[in-house]
């Protein structure tokens, strides 16, 4: 087991190594691919009519003459031990980890991406735990009792939430409750440590337009494994232990049934935490993923290069949790 | 040994009583998108207090559903269930669910035919086991439970027990699994226990192994058991009486040593020449049944045999158009066959026992 | 014993001086099992550990042995479907051991397959035409006469009406797929069929119809098959040899009829004694004697040493554990790898001894 965790956690560094090569790769050598030269590249960072002087210098601080693979270790140097860079009047240290400076506003990209994550992290855990409470309780009942009247409409309504997309909810949330009947209006993020119950108030209809569309996911997902799960023998075997029906369904069937919910939810989780793009910009919340798309719009490559890496890195290290918990659950995985 | 097996013509039922199970024209239905599956269609038999009897018939003639009927395991409500269980006097089918689930374990226990599905594959065998005893002792400390978990381990036969208890049942043998499954069912002590097909799973030597744990069991808790299978050799092993099923009727029952040197019935006759068996010369040739198991959902008209018996044409038509129903052909030996008894014994002795 | 050895005459005894149509020598597959951090290999299942054995032109060898003990794996083997990690397999003296995927192609057609169960063998959404004309396409034959023809013919061959040609296997009952394979494997008129469990999953009544089209077959097709089965009863009325296997082994391979007679090998004799017979009598009268084993097969990674049977052989003695018996011919035909052989009928006057000085090498 020591072993397995020690392998997985080497597999996600490595992971997150090569996406970072990719990452580099497809920032720094497509410009150059379509014909943007190192000068083009250097001229972004200094604004409106640089002098060739001026690019030079910034092309020779960066680096940006230099081989590719040689730029890459110095990215991946000043991850761990951060870097200096002279392109300006005076030097800038760029911290550790650093991620490079912004071409645009000359700040370090770090910093600036992390006062991002708060905003996105309330709104994945806020939206999931919202998503896996209605949608397994949803999933449960209907598997519990197929072709009834609640399996019937909540599968339909599940049918709906899985296809309307969150810009379509956001934005009927936000003209009901916001518009038609200001109950929650002037929405904007409130930090959970500085007020608890505005950052709740006014992050609710984010939550529920992005639980909609993952809880009815998850309600679908649920109802099959359950339903399949129940006919396992072994469910078979505890009705035949007199278990009263309540134990047979949580303790043999649900347990089983979430097992392979529990992976999905990792990916789901990773994924949200990465941007939750729509919803941002639905919601004006100022996440990593407007972030991303200012970045984008920006045409930021170091921006765009570190929130790609943080996306990858919660992609991996919730698949790596995800993976730790299955072999916690499941012994057949744990002592193989 | 004791006198009485010595002797097998003494193995007939004596009187001991009222019987502990008797069911009484028991009919299994499912409605299903295709039709009416008609699995169980008017089975009844009696088990007395120690005795084994053995139900045979190949695979989809209805012995599961059965046996999940006794059980009250049929919960879905495409399941139609009518007729008589009655277990030492009770009405398991007019008894509401929870009072089933109170005797399902205690007094009804089972064990199913795949010991690796059947058991939850995230618990550990003891686990699973302490469970069982709890559902009926619930006063019972978790001490006293696993005292008794390690005491059923023990008794069929698992080695160290007290470590083996805490293991998963992946990593458990197959035949271990299956006493362990046997060591869940006997937990509570049962006075009923259903074991359907127990070791078609397993290897014949673990089978062997497996068979004669049943039996000393049984000799230790006088308990009554049904063994379901498809193989005669197993019921042949166990079974004081056997009830043969086909098409989800019952078309023989009798004791075991009447029904194997006498069998009345052209489809046991049909099972006995196809199997081939090591304790006989060498057969030339196999004699299959011909064609296939029934539909359940359009039944042959009158004999649900009546498309694959060679002797269908005999009884004047009344094979296709007439159920035939159990009679008594020898002492406690019933069978449904349309042939007169006379014929069945002529046919019988003249052409299929020297084929056997 | 006079009449056992006139009984085994009739039947085809293997002629020594023909070309075996099938030779294995020291076949071994290894499962190499990783672990550790860096997922070394830190051993290996010895599913299949050193067999030898011939099968003869137009003959049936069946092989017996209980779930794990590598039937299968050695059927795999034997088809090619599975490397072989050591040995050699020889098909009409061509060595077949490492033949890449093409040079295997055109034998293909002369060695073929029958599986376990029907029901995943056949793909579902292919109709039986599909499925039984494969071959033809795969190898690229025009038959005579066409494709449809032939397959027709196939199936009438198997017992199966022509009309079935457009249907799908899930309107077939288990029996008449298990005959859909058959007809199948049949396709390319090969000379050689291994079988893998092919009447286990089948009901008894049906299990004899394949039975008896199996025999049918190779009298008018002059098939020679490799029966594996754990039914011992099964594989006695279709073989005319016998292996059995233990633990990746042949402990015991001989005539049919003289190993069911007189099985000198103990694991052969428990396993024999453990089949469970339709006679109530045989039990009542304790007119029974069961040799019961003790415990489980143990583990094909750390296989006992020298006799992989003796922890649960109720003969072992210290030499068992030291020494590994090797397979050695009694009588004709008859080889067994047990340092004490069971001394019955066959054997009992004039038999070479057997003690465990004349076994080692
Ligand atoms: N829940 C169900 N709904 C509909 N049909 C069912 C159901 N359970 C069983 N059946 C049908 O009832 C018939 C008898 O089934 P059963 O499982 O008792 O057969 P069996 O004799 O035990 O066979 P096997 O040897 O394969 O286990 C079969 O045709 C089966 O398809
Ligand atoms: N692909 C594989 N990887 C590892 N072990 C295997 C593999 N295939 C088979 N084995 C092992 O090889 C042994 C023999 O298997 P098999 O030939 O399938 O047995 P059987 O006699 O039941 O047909 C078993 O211990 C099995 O677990
Ligand atoms: S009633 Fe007719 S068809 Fe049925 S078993 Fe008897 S002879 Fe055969
Ligand atoms: S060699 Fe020894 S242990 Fe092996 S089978 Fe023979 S007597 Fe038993
Ligand atoms: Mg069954
Ligand atoms: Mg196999």
């Amino acid at each position: 087991m020591f072993a397995y965790i020690i392998r997985r956690i080497f597999a996600a560094a490595a992971l997150l190594l090569v996406v970072s090569a990719v990452t580099f790769a497809i920032f720094f050598l497509l410009p150059r691919f379509a014909g943007e030269t190192a000068d083009q590249l250097a001229a972004q960072y200094i604004g409106k009519n640089p002098s060739p002087e001026a690019i030079a210098a910034v092309k020779k601080n960066l680096g940006f003459e230099q081989p590719l693979y040689t730029q890459y270790w110095h990215f991946l140097k000043g991850l761990v031990s951060g870097a200096e860079y002279k392109f300006g009047p005076e030097p800038a240290t760029c911290h550790v980890p650093c991620f490079g400076y912004s071409f645009k506003n000359h700040l370090e990209v770090w910093p600036e991406m992390t006062s991002r994550i708060p905003v996105t992290i309330s709104l994945a855990i806020g939206a999931a735990v919202l998503w896996l409470v209605s949608g397994i309780t949803t999933g449960v009942i209907s598997a519990l009792k197929p072709r009834s009247v609640f399996d019937r409409l909540s599968m339909g309504v599940a049918l709906a939430g899985v296809s309307l997309p969150v810009f379509f909810t956001g934005a009927l949330l936000l003209t009901v409750f916001s518009y038609e009947w200001p109950i929650l209006d002037n929405l904007h993020y409130v930090d959970f440590t500085e007020d608890p119950l505005m950052w709740a108030r006014n992050l609710i209809l984010p939550w529920i337009s992005l639980a909609f569309l993952y809880s009815a996911l998850y309600a679908r997902l649920t109802r099959a494994g359950m339903l399949e799960t129940m006919s396992e023998d072994y469910i078979r075997t505890a009705r035949a232990k007199g278990l009263v029906e309540r134990k047979v369904v949580v303790k043999h069937g649900l347990r089983s049934a979430l097992t392979p919910i529990v992976t999905i939810f990792g990916m789901d989780l990773g994924l949200l935490l990465g941007g939750a793009l729509i919803t941002e910009q639905v919601f004006s919340l100022n996440g990593v993923g407007q972030f991303a798309v200012q970045a984008i719009n920006d045409n930021d490559l170091p921006k765009v290069l570190g929130v790609t890496l943080l996306a990858a890195f919660f992609i991996v290290v919730c698949n790596l949790v995800v993976d730790l918990l299955y072999a916690l659950v499941d012994p057949r995985v744990r002592l193989s | 040994m004791t006198d009485l097996q010595k002797t097998p013509a003494d193995s007939a039922p004596a009187p001991l009583g009222d019987p502990f199970l008797s069911v009484r024209d028991l009919r299994i239905h499912f409605d299903t998108d295709d039709g009416l599956v008609r699995s169980v269609d008017g089975v009844s038999f009696d088990l007395h207090k120690g005795r084994t009897l053995g139900i045979v018939g190949e695979s989809g003639s209805g012995k599961s559903v059965t046996s999940l009927g006794i059980m009250g395991l049929h919960r879905s409500k495409r399941a139609r269930i009518s007729g008589e269980i009655l277990l030492d006097g009770e009405d398991l089918i007019a008894a509401g669910p929870d009072r089933v689930r109170q005797l399902r374990g205690r007094e009804l226990a089972m064990i199913f035919q795949d010991p690796l599905t059947a058991m939850h594959p995230y618990y550990t065998v003891g686990a699973q086991i302490i469970e069982a005893y709890r559902v009926h002792h619930p006063k019972a400390t978790k001490k006293e439970a696993r005292a008794r978990a390690v005491e059923m381990l023990d008794r069929v036969g698992i080695p160290q027990p007290d470590r083996r208890l805490d293991d998963y049942p992946h990593q458990f043998s197959g035949g271990m699994r299956q006493r362990a499954m046997i060591a869940m069912a006997l937990v509570n002590d049962p006075s009923l226990l259903i074991a359907d097909e127990p070791t078609t799973a397993l290897d014949v030597t673990v089978q062997a192994q497996i068979l004669d744990l049943i039996r000393d069991l049984q000799e230790e808790f006088g308990s009554a058991v049904i063994i379901i299978t498809h193989d005669l050799g197993v019921v042949a092993e166990l079974a004081d009486d056997i009830l043969v099923m086909y098409g989800g009727k019952c078309v023989e029952r009798g004791p075991a040593a009447s029904l194997f040197d006498a069998p009345e019935h052209p489809y046991t006759w049909g099972l006995l020449g196809s199997m081939p068996r090591l304790d006989r010369e060498l057969q030339e040739r196999l004699v299959p049944v011909k064609g296939t198991p029934p539909s359940l959902i359009n039944v042959p008209s009158g004999c649900a045999f009546h498309p694959r018996c060679p002797y269908a044409a005999l009884t004047g038509g009344r094979s296709t158009s007439e159920v035939p129903v159990l009679t008594e052909a020898a002492p406690g030996h019933h069978a449904a066959c349309h042939l007169a008894a006379d014929e069945r014994h002529r046919i019988f002795t003249e052409e299929i026992a020297p084929r056997l | 014993m006079t009449d056992t050895q006139g009984a085994t005459i009739p039947s085809p005894a293997p002629a020594p001086e023909r070309e075996p149509l099938l030779k294995v020598t020291g076949l071994t597959r290894h499962f190499p099992i990783r672990g550790g951090l860096l997922r070394r290999q830190t051993g290996a299942v010895r599913a299949v550990d050193g067999i030898d054995f011939t099968v003869n032109a137009g003959e049936t060898l069946g092989v017996v042995g209980e779930s794990g003990c590598g039937k299968s794996t050695m059927g795999r083997l034997i088809t090619r479907l599975d490397e072989p990690t050591g040995g050699k397999i020889q098909f009409e003296g061509t060595d077949i051991t490492h033949l890449g995927v093409g040079a295997m192609r055109p034998l293909r057609r002369d060695i073929q397959m029958i599986f376990q169960d029907p029901y995943s063998s056949l793909n579902p959404r292919h109709t039986v035409g599909t499925i039984v004309s494969a071959p033809f396409r795969l190898q690229g034959v025009q038959p005579e006469g066409g494709v449809k023809k032939a397959v027709q013919d196939l199936l009438e061959l198997c017992g199966l009406s022509p009309e079935h040609y457009n249907r799908y296997p899930h309107e077939f009952s288990g029996g008449q797929r298990q005959r859909i394979g058959i007809a199948r494997a049949l396709a390319l008129k090969p000379k050689m069929i291994v079988a893998d469990e092919p009447v286990s999953a089948l009901d008894v009544s049906i299990q004899a119809q394949v039975v008896n089209l199996l025999d049918d077959l190779q009298q008018e097709l002059g098939l020679t098959y490799l029966i594996i089965a754990h039914d011992l009863s099964v594989v006695r009325h279709v073989s005319d040899r016998v292996a059995v296997m233990y633990l990746g082994k042949i402990v015991e391979i001989a005539d049919r009829d003289s190993l069911y007679r007189s099985p000198m090998h103990p694991y052969t004799n428990a396993l024999m004694s453990a089949v469970p017979v339709p006679d109530p009598r045989r039990r009542q009268s304790g007119g029974r004697e069961r040799i019961l084993l003790k415990g489980d097969v143990p583990s094909p990674i750390n296989p006992p040493s020298g006799c992989r049977f003796r922890t649960r052989c109720w003969k072992a003695q210290d030499v068992c554990a030291s020494r590994e018996p090797l397979l050695t011919a009694l009588e004709t035909g008859h080889q067994v790898a047990c340092h004490f052989p069971e001394r019955s009928e066959g054997n009992d006057g004039h038999s070479p001894e057997n003690a465990p000085e004349n076994q080692g090498s």
